[in-house]
C-alpha cells in the first residue's frame, strides 16, 4: 500500500530540506497522499481520536505536574489546592481524570472494531500486537496515575494491585518490597509511581509510532475485510477524506468528553477517593476504575486452588494468572481465529458470537463492581469461562464450521452495490470524485 | 580480517569470549545500582525499628489496631469462648494448617497479635465479622477465625503472626515482621 512517493517539493527550502531530512515528504506520504479504503466508517475514526487523547493527556498531565507534590503528607492537599486556588485548576484536573476514562472508551471501541472486522489477521498481526502492548502500557499508566491523588481508593488500589505480585512463587515477596521501596505502600512508592506515571505516556507515544508505521506498511483494513486491489478504484487520499471524517468523529467524541468534564466530572470516579489515604482503614468496598472492572472480576473469580495432579496452583496465583491471561490471550488472536474471512459482516455465525462476547465483557464489568459474595462469585467464574471460551474454543472452531457469505470482488464493488441499493447519488458522486482526479 | 585464516583460532575465540564476558559483567554492574535503588532505603529500614505496645487499656474481648512499618497489626484480647473456638478446630481441615497454640505465646493465649493485611491482596479485614467470628475481609470475601486463620475465601494463608515478646504482663515489643505474606 505504501507505493512510491509522489511528493514534489515546490519551494526552495522544501527542496533543500528534502535532500537532507525529508520530514515534509514523510508527512505528505503518511497523512496527505496516503491512500485509505474509501468505505471506512466512523469506527475507523477512533485511531485519530486515540492519538488526540494521548496528546491531551500529556499536555494536561505536564500542567498538573507543575502543581502536584508527590509526598504522602502533601499529595492530597496539593490536588485540593489545585482544584480551588490554581486558575482553571479544577478544569485541568477534571480534563485529565475524565480524559483517562475517555481514552479507555476510545481504546475499547477501537479494539472491538478490530475484533469485528478481523483487523488482527494476516498481514496485520504485528500491528495488532503493538496495539495490545499500547493497551497494557495504558493500563499501567492509568493505574499509576490513580495512585497520585493519594485518596483512600488510590492507596488501597495500590495495595491490592502491588500485592498481586506477591503471588509469584519464591521471589514474590521480594519483588513486592522492591515495588514499594519499603514495607508497605508508602512515600517511596508514591514517588516512584509519579516518576513512572510521567514516563510511560512517552513510551506509549513511541509504540504508537511503531503502530502507525506498521499500519502504513500493510494499509488499513476496512468494513469488507477485502484488501485493496486497485488503489485508484478502492481508495481515496487521506487528506481531505480521512482527515475530515476523523475531525467529525473527534468533535462528537469531544462533546461527550466535555459533557463529563463540565456536568458530571466525578461520575466516573469514586467518592471515597476524596477521603485522604489511611493505611488503618480499608474502604468497605474496593473497586477499580470502570475500565479495569472486567479484569477485576476475572481476578476474583478464582477462589479455589487449582489441582493439576503434579502440582497445585494456589487460588491467589490462579486469579492473578487468569487476569493476566485474559489480556495476553489477545496477543494470540491472529492465530486463534482460523477463519480466512476477515470481516464479521460476512460471517453470520461469528456475528452472533461477537455480540455475545461483547455482552460477556459488559457482564464481567458489572460483576467486577459487585461485592465478592454469592451469587456474584459464581457468576464471575461462569463468565470468566465464557470469556476464555470465545478465544480458545469459539474462534478456533468457527473457522472450520462456518460458511461465510460471498465476499464482494473488491472494495469498489461493495461501495457501488451499496450505493445502488440505497440510491444515494450524492454519496456516489463524492466517492467517485477522487477517481476522476486520479 | 574475516578472510585471514588463523591457525591459532582458539586464541581469537578466547579474546572474543573474554571481551564479551567483560562487557557483560560491566553492563550487569552498571545496571545493578538502578535495580538496587528500588529496595527499602536505610531511613525506611531504621524507621522500622521495634515498637512497644501497652496492653493494659484493651478490655476483655477488645481489639486495637496499631501501625508499624506502615502496616496495620491487630492486637486482640480474646475471650474464653473465642480461644475455645480457635482451639477446638480440627487442624487437618484447615487450608493453612496451624494449631492455635502455634499462633500465640505459651501461657498468653488471651493475646493474639497478627498482621492486619489480608493475605489475599492486603485489605484490612473487619473485626468480629464473618462466618467464623474472627475477621472478614470485605475486598474479596476472605473469612478468618478467632485465631486469624483463613477458613473461607481467596486468601491463601493465615494472617501472619509477627515476632514479639512480652516485656511485662501488660506490654509487648514487636521485633520483627511476620514471615512474608
Ligand atoms: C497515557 C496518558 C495518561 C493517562 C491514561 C493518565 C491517567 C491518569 C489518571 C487516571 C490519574 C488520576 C486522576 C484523578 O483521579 O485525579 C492521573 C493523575 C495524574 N497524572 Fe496522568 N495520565 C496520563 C498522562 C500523564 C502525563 C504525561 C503526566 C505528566 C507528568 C501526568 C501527570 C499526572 C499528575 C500530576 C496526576 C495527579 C493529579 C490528579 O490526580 O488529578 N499524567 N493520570
Ligand atoms: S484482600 Fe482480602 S479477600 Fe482479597
Amino acid at each position: 500500500m505504501q507505493g512510491h512517493s509522489h511528493y514534489v517539493p515546490t519551494s526552495g527550502i522544501g527542496k533543500w530540506m528534502d535532500s537532507r531530512l525529508p520530514v515534509p515528504r514523510l508527512v505528505y506520504d503518511s497523512f496527505i497522499a496516503y491512500p485509505v479504503p474509501k468505505n471506512l466508517n466512523y469506527f475507523y475514526t477512533f485511531g485519530a481520536i486515540l492519538s488526540f487523547m494521548l496528546i491531551a493527556q500529556i499536555i494536561t498531565g505536564v500542567v498538573l505536574a507543575m502543581h502536584y507534590t508527590a509526598h504522602v503528607d502533601l499529595a492530597f492537599n496539593s490536588i485540593e489546592k489545585m482544584m480551588r486556588d490554581v486558575n482553571y485548576g479544577w478544569m485541568l484536573r477534571y480534563l485529565h481524570a475524565n480524559g483517562a476514562s475517555m481514552f479507555f472508551v476510545a481504546v475499547y471501541v477501537h479494539m472491538f472494531r478490530g475484533l469485528y472486522y478481523g483487523s488482527y489477521k494476516a498481514p496485520r498481526e504485528v500491528l495488532w500486537i503493538l496495539g495490545v502492548i499500547i493497551y497494557l502500557l495504558m493500563m499501567a499508566t492509568a493505574f499509576l496515575g490513580y495512585v497520585l491523588p493519594w485518596g483512600q481508593m488510590s492507596l488501597w488500589g495500590a495495595v491490592v494491585i502491588t500485592n498481586l505480585f506477591s503471588a509469584i512463587p519464591l521471589v514474590g515477596p521480594t519483588v513486592v518490597e522492591f515495588l514499594w521501596g519499603g514495607y508497605s505502600v508508602d512515600n517511596p512508592t508514591l514517588n516512584r509511581f509519579f516518576s513512572l506515571h510521567y514516563l510511560l505516556p512517552f513510551m506509549i507515544a513511541g509504540v504508537v509510532v511503531l503502530h502507525v508505521w506498521a499500519l502504513h506498511v500493510t494499509g488499513q483494513n476496512n468494513p469488507t475485510g477485502v484488501e485493496v486491489k486497485d488503489v485508484k478504484k478502492d481508495t481515496v487520499p487521506f487528506t481531505p477524506y480521512a482527515t475530515i471524517k476523523d475531525a467529525v468523529g473527534l468533535i462528537f467524541f469531544l462533546i461527550l468528553f466535555m459533557w463529563f468534564v463540565f456536568f458530571q466530572p466525578t461520575y466516573l470516579g469514586h467518592a471515597v477517593n476524596f477521603v485522604p489515604a489511611d493505611p488503618l482503614v480499608t474502604p468497605p468496598h474496593i473497586v477499580p476504575e470502570w475500565y479495569f472492572l472486567p479484569f477485576y472480576a476475572i481476578l476474583r473469580a478464582i477462589t479455589f486452588d487449582i489441582n493439576l495432579i503434579i502440582f497445585t496452583i494456589p487460588s491467589k496465583l490462579g486469579g492473578v494468572l487468569a487476569m493476566f491471561a485474559a489480556i495476553a490471550v489477545l496477543a494470540f488472536l491472529p492465530w486463534l481465529d482460523t477463519s480466512k474471512v476477515k470481516s464479521t459482516a460476512y460471517r453470520p455465525m461469528h456475528k452472533q458470537f461477537f455480540w455475545a462476547f461483547v455482552v460477556v465483557c459488559l457482564i464481567l464489568g458489572w460483576l467486577g463492581s459487585k461485592p465478592a459474595e454469592y451469587p456474584y462469585t459464581v457468576l464471575s467464574l461462569i463468565f470468566t469461562g465464557l470469556y476464555f471460551a470465545y478465544f480458545l474454543v469459539v474462534l478456533p472452531l468457527l473457522g472450520l464450521f462456518e460458511t461465510p457469505r460471498k465476499l464482494p470482488a473488491s472494495i469498489a464493488d461493495a461501495v457501488l452495490a451499496k450505493v445502488r441499493k440505497g440510491g444515494a447519488p450524492v454519496t456516489a458522486g463524492a466517492a467517485a470524485a477522487p477517481q476522476t482526479k486520479g | 580480517m574475516a578472510s585471514v585464516q588463523h591457525s591459532e583460532g582458539d586464541r581469537r575465540d578466547f579474546l572474543y569470549l573474554a571481551t564479551g564476558a567483560t562487557a557483560a559483567i560491566g553492563v550487569g554492574a552498571a545496571i545493578w545500582p538502578f535495580i538496587s535503588q528500588l529496595a527499602p532505603d536505610a531511613g525506611t529500614i531504621a524507621a522500622g525499628a521495634p515498637v512497644e505496645i501497652d496492653l493494659a487499656a484493651i478490655p476483655d474481648g477488645g481489639q486495637i489496631k496499631i501501625l508499624w512499618r506502615g502496616k496495620p497489626y491487630f492486637v486482640r484480647n480474646r475471650t474464653e469462648a473465642e480461644i475455645k473456638a480457635a482451639v477446638d478446630v480440627d487442624v487437618a481441615t484447615l487450608r493453612d494448617p496451624q494449631p492455635d497454640s502455634a499462633r500465640v505465646l505459651q501461657g498468653r493465649a488471651k493475646w493474639l497479635i497478627i498482621a492486619a493485611n489480608c493475605t489475599h491482596l492486603g485489605c484490612v479485614p473487619l473485626g468480629n465479622q464473618g462466618d467464623y467470628g474472627g475477621w472478614f475481609c470485605p475486598c474479596h470475601g476472605s473469612h478468618f477465625d478467632t485465631s486469624g486463620r483463613i477458613r473461607k475465601g481467596p486468601a491463601p494463608t493465615n494472617l501472619p503472626v509477627p515476632q514479639y515478646t512480652f516485656v511485662n504482663d501488660t506490654r509487648i515489643r514487636i521485633t520483627g515482621a511476620a514471615a512474608a505474606v
